[in-house]
């Protein structure tokens, strides 16, 4: 099947692809195309009733498209017959589903022993799955879901999708069911996950702050499924398609844009086009008059953060070693969020 | 003679009486389950139709087992034959309506979560969905098979085993030496069975409802 060339992920491709539910006036999705690529997380987010979900499910063929074609690796999925084609795809939704008479061990070796994979692997894979999603084997191998707490089930739900090490994931609301603070954690845990696994994800939420966070690329959609803007998050956040989609960002898209750019990027554009604010790059000054320092990885956001609460106007960057890397200016990180410097070439 | 020593002259007669009417329910609980557990797995799904099983099974139930046995005999005759056909007919209405009951109260995200790994449907009813629904089942078999020690008593009419004889011929000759004696020992002899039978179920159910739902 599809997975069988594919290390990581394979590219998913909509074509044209409709639900009309019979006696329905209207199409619940219309004439959907996007090409998701391979190893890319793509977040399907818009208002409920969107058709987002019905988008989803016709591509483990949950509900069958009455037209147009989906392909995954370049595989029609018509052609597959849909119980083996869903063991292909992990399969993740909000309320977890896992089976409360099985052990969570039994939960995550369904679809290896529905693949016919021998008693050892299947044991080994439980083991690092558990360990993978933070959970100590030991412990949890033999406890119940609902022994667990919500958190935990979503991450026994994780484990079990990614089981037989599937190339494509599908993730219906998965971390909507938890606080705030679990949600954050698992979406913390889970991105830091997949930049390991380099999976092709389809992930829905109605939640925008999430699909920033979470997406290599975000689809916007409105009703029936039609796209209106498919791009980066931060291309979406500096340029939205239209008012629909600047009202779905809602207020602050600019804050928002802190939060996914990295210090380094800025810092490295920075001195590349001369907007150091005259300062070039081997001028750092270490061990001068100290100015704050920020890490190179954090976000905008957190360089923000440390500029409100100095009164310096200059951070220095420094890598992991502790080395200064470049400074950051307020004003660079100003340009950096200004409507224009997308369109500039860089 | 006291009931004491009537027993100790009648019990091989008894016991014998006992194991029929034992084995008359137990043969009509394993008929009726099979035949209830797959007419609810084929309505569950759809509302009209598991309405129109229940309400069918409910009507079976109201006919009186004296007329319902008698009815049989042109049939089927007297003795077994008619006696586990009344009985499975009776035993239906808890079965059907819990395997109904048990089988909507699964979670449906449960549902999609199984089919949306790749288990085919008859999978998913056998690993997920009836494991799932059992307790309910099992609950529903219980209710059967008291209300089946009661009607089993009548059978004695159509010459059925059971401890109904001994009720019936001990009626029939009130009056007469020992006519008290015999109705009282199978009256207490059913009730008897039937409690032992609801213990049974106790440990039935122990041990075939799955660890992670056992509350």
């Amino acid at each position: 099947m599809f997975d069988d060339l594919a290390n990581g992920g394979v590219e998913i491709n909509l074509a044209n692809v409709t639900k009309h539910y019979p006696g329905q006036a209207e199409p619940a999705v219309d004439r959907v195309s996007m090409r998701i690529p391979a190893g890319e997380l793509v977040v399907l987010v818009g208002p409920s009733g969107c058709g987002k979900t019905t988008t989803m499910k016709m591509i483990n063929r949950l509900i069958e498209s009455t037209s147009g074609e989906i392909t995954i690796g370049g595989q029609n999925v018509l052609t597959l017959e849909p119980d083996q084609l869903r063991r292909r795809i992990g399969y993740v939704i909000q309320q977890t589903g896992l089976f409360p008479h099985l052990t969570i061990a039994d939960n995550i070796a369904l679809v290896p022993r529905m693949l016919k994979w021998d008693g050892d692997r299947v044991r080994k894979r439980v083991d690092e799955l558990l360990d993978m999603v933070g959970l100590d084997p030991a412990t949890y191998r033999t406890r119940y879901p609902r022994q667990l707490s919500g958190g935990q089930q979503q991450r026994v739900g994780v484990a079990r999708a990614l089981a037989a090490d599937p190339p494509v994931m599908l993730m219906d609301e998965p971390f909507g069911a938890t606080d705030p603070v679990t949600r954050e954690r698992l979406q913390n845990e889970f991105l830091r996950l997949q930049r390991e696994l380099r999976k092709t994800i389809i992930f829905v939420t109605h939640d925008f702050d999430e699909a920033i966070k979470l997406g290599d690329r975000i689809a916007v959609l409105r009703e029936k499924s039609h796209i209106a803007q498919y791009d980066t998050p931060d291309r979406i956040l500096a340029a939205p398609a239209d008012d629909y989609v600047a009202n779905f960002i809602g207020a602050g898209a600019r804050i928002k844009r802190l939060g996914l750019t990295c210090v380094r990027t800025v810092v490295a554009n920075g001195s590349s086009n001369g907007r150091a604010n005259g300062r070039s790059n081997g001028e750092v000054r270490v061990g001068g008059p100290a100015l704050p320092t920020v890490s190179v990885d954090a976000s905008l956001q957190e360089a923000l953060d440390v500029f409100l609460a100095t009164k310096h106007d200059e951070l220095v960057a420094i890598d992991r070693d502790g080395a200064a890397v470049g400074t950051l200016s307020f004003d660079m990180l100003r340009s950096a969020l200004a409507p224009d410097v997308r369109k500039e070439p860089v | 003679m006291d009931f004491a020593q009537y027993l100790e002259r009648r019990w091989e007669n008894l016991l014998e009486q006992a194991i029929g009417q034992v084995t008359v329910v137990a043969l009509a609980v394993v008929i009726a389950t099979a035949i209830g557990m797959l007419v609810g797995i084929m309505v569950w799904r759809s509302q009209r139709r598991s309405g129109v099983a229940i309400a069918i099974c409910a009507t079976l139930l109201t006919i009186p087992s004296l007329a319902l046995l008698a009815l049989l005999i042109p049939l089927l005759g007297l003795g077994w034959a008619p006696t586990i056909v009344a009985l499975v007919l009776y035993s239906l209405l808890p079965i059907v309506r819990n395997t109904v009951t048990g089988l909507r109260n699964v979670d449906a995200s449960v549902i999609e979560a199984a089919r949306g790994m790749g288990m085919s449907q008859v999978r998913a009813l056998l690993r997920v969905q009836l494991p799932l629904a059992w307790p309910v089942i099992l609950a529903g078999i219980r209710v059967a098979t008291q209300m089946l020690f009661g009607v089993a008593t009548i059978a004695a009419y159509v010459a059925g085993p059971g401890l109904g004889n001994e009720i019936f011929t001990g009626l029939s000759r009130l009056g007469s030496k020992n006519a008290l004696n015999q109705a009282l020992a199978g009256t207490i002899g059913v009730v008897l069975l039937a409690v032992l039978f609801d213990a049974l179920f106790v440990i039935v159910r122990r041990f075939t409802t799955p660890r992670g739902i056992r509350v």
